[in-house]
């Protein structure tokens, strides 16, 4: 093989992929705070809500789960104009991330909140708590400590996942190397250097994440 | 201009859904093969060849399968042969399924207690036998479930490879909404029959998790 790589372009091109990455960063955080708010929401409903609110939030959750995250993102900005319902492309991107994330953190979630011993409801209940009361500073917390790894591993998917959104023109990571691809013709070198730095990113997520969740979790949860 | 019934529109996705359900199936079943040959090099006792399924695992898991099939497109065209796109999508997905693979069954090995490799090593047992007879058979068992949840994860995966050209479903998605500009019912449709390829294999995922865990229970 006689292959050279070329990475003259990088003097030229550098702020293309800080823009990139910049977008991909804000789509991270935007995403997964709102997700994971949408993801709190949905288990409350499912384990302690209101039972005739409950299927809706089933079929919401199975639907996402089982479809590719590509045709959500397709269906949301090119099938959701049709209805009179217009964003850029960065707002369908964040809102795809939302409801993809809304989804998986709700099913995790849920897992962790339904793993609460019962004590803990009776306690807050004989405090004179309201069932919301309860959920909201007794339940709610060690839930999340409980399944924090997991939520930490499907917030990083979704950040590699949103690699996607350049296919609607969101001016990603992915977008940047897209555009320098195709006016440098170095397909290759402009891959690899941008996976390198979707790598680096999935690293210190999980990293922040970790110190996020020893931030909020300083105590041990029940068991 | 030409006008499309809603039965024009399914039939061609339907038709295109053989490529999705064909690429699933060759991703799936080679990547649990890789996934196997990785799983004996992770589990096993040379510090190399775990050390290089750690990495491989880190790598594939922390970038975006986007990027890894756009490098396997480009990366083998540099071997001077003219890739067609179905094999840098079949190579790449194998690669990406078997790093997800190996560790879902390494925890499932890691899962059998510690004691049945004392018991069945008392008993004279050699490696491959304890493998064989004790380790494996109770591991399979775990291994099931999370197994067949993953390869939910491979179907939609298939769905990246319409970005570099391979014609199945989405990309069908795609092109079948340029000819008929309705994006709404079409990419409905492509949800949909995304939906059905995939809930099923979900709904098996979680009765089978639910059978298996009651033997599981008591170790």
């Amino acid at each position: 093989m006689t292959y050279r790589f070329d990475y003259s372009w990088i003097a030229e091109y550098w702020p293309v992929i800080l823009k990139g990455l910049v977008t991909t960063v804000e789509l991270t955080l935007i995403g997964t705070l709102f997700g994971v708010a949408l993801g709190i929401a949905c288990a409350w409903t499912r384990s302690l809500g209101p039972r005739w609110l409950r299927p809706p939030v089933v079929a919401y959750v199975e639907l996402i789960r089982n479809t590719p995250f590509l045709i959500q993102l397709f269906f949301i900005f090119f099938g959701l104009p049709s209805l009179g319902v217009q964003m850029t492309e960065f707002q369908a991107a964040v809102l795809a991330m939302v409801i993809n994330l809304g989804a998986y953190s709700g099913e995790i979630i849920r897992a962790g909140i339904e793993a609460t011993p019962r004590g803990q409801f009776e306690a807050g209940a004989s405090l004179a708590m309201t069932r919301f009361e309860t959920f909201r500073h007794v339940v709610l917390i060690p839930a999340l400590q409980r399944i924090w790894p997991a939520l930490s591993s499907q917030i990083v998917i979704v950040m590699l996942g949103s690699s996607v959104v350049s296919q609607i023109a969101a001016e990603d990571i992915t977008f940047a190397a897209n555009f320098i691809q195709s006016r440098t013709f170095r397909a290759f070198e402009s891959y690899f250097l941008t996976t390198g730095l979707y790598l680096l990113l999935a690293l210190a997520l999980r990293q922040a994440l970790r110190g996020v969740g020893n931030r909020l979790f300083p105590r041990r949860a029940a068991r | 201009m030409m006008t499309f019934t809603l039965w024009d529109i399914l039939r061609n996705l339907l038709l295109a859904a053989r490529w999705t359900v064909v690429l699933s199936l060759v991703s799936f079943i080679g990547g649990g093969l890789l996934g196997m040959a990785l799983l004996y090099l992770r589990i096993g006792k040379a510090r190399a060849g775990r050390m290089f399924v750690q990495g491989y695992v880190e790598l594939f898991q922390g970038t975006p399968l986007l990027m890894q099939l756009f490098l396997a497109f480009f990366g083998l065209g540099l071997f001077g042969i003219d890739v067609p796109a179905w094999l840098a999508a079949g190579l790449a997905l194998i690669l990406w399924t078997a790093a997800f693979l190996v560790e879902i069954w390494r925890g499932c090995v890691e899962s059998v207690a510690r004691g049945q490799w004392e018991a069945s090593a008392s008993l004279g047992m050699g490696y491959v036998q304890q493998m064989r007879y004790v380790i494996l058979p109770q591991a399979v068992r775990v291994a099931v479930p999370p197994t067949v949840g993953f390869s939910v994860q491979v179907v939609k995966g298939t769905a990246l490879t319409s970005i570099i050209g391979f014609v199945e479903l989405s990309k069908a998605g795609t092109v079948v909404t340029n000819a008929t500009f309705e994006p709404f019912t079409v990419y409905g449709l492509v949800a949909l029959i995304y939906f059905a390829l995939c809930w099923p294999l979900s709904k098996s995922s979680q009765i089978l998790e639910r059978k298996l865990n009651v033997a599981h229970r008591n170790h």
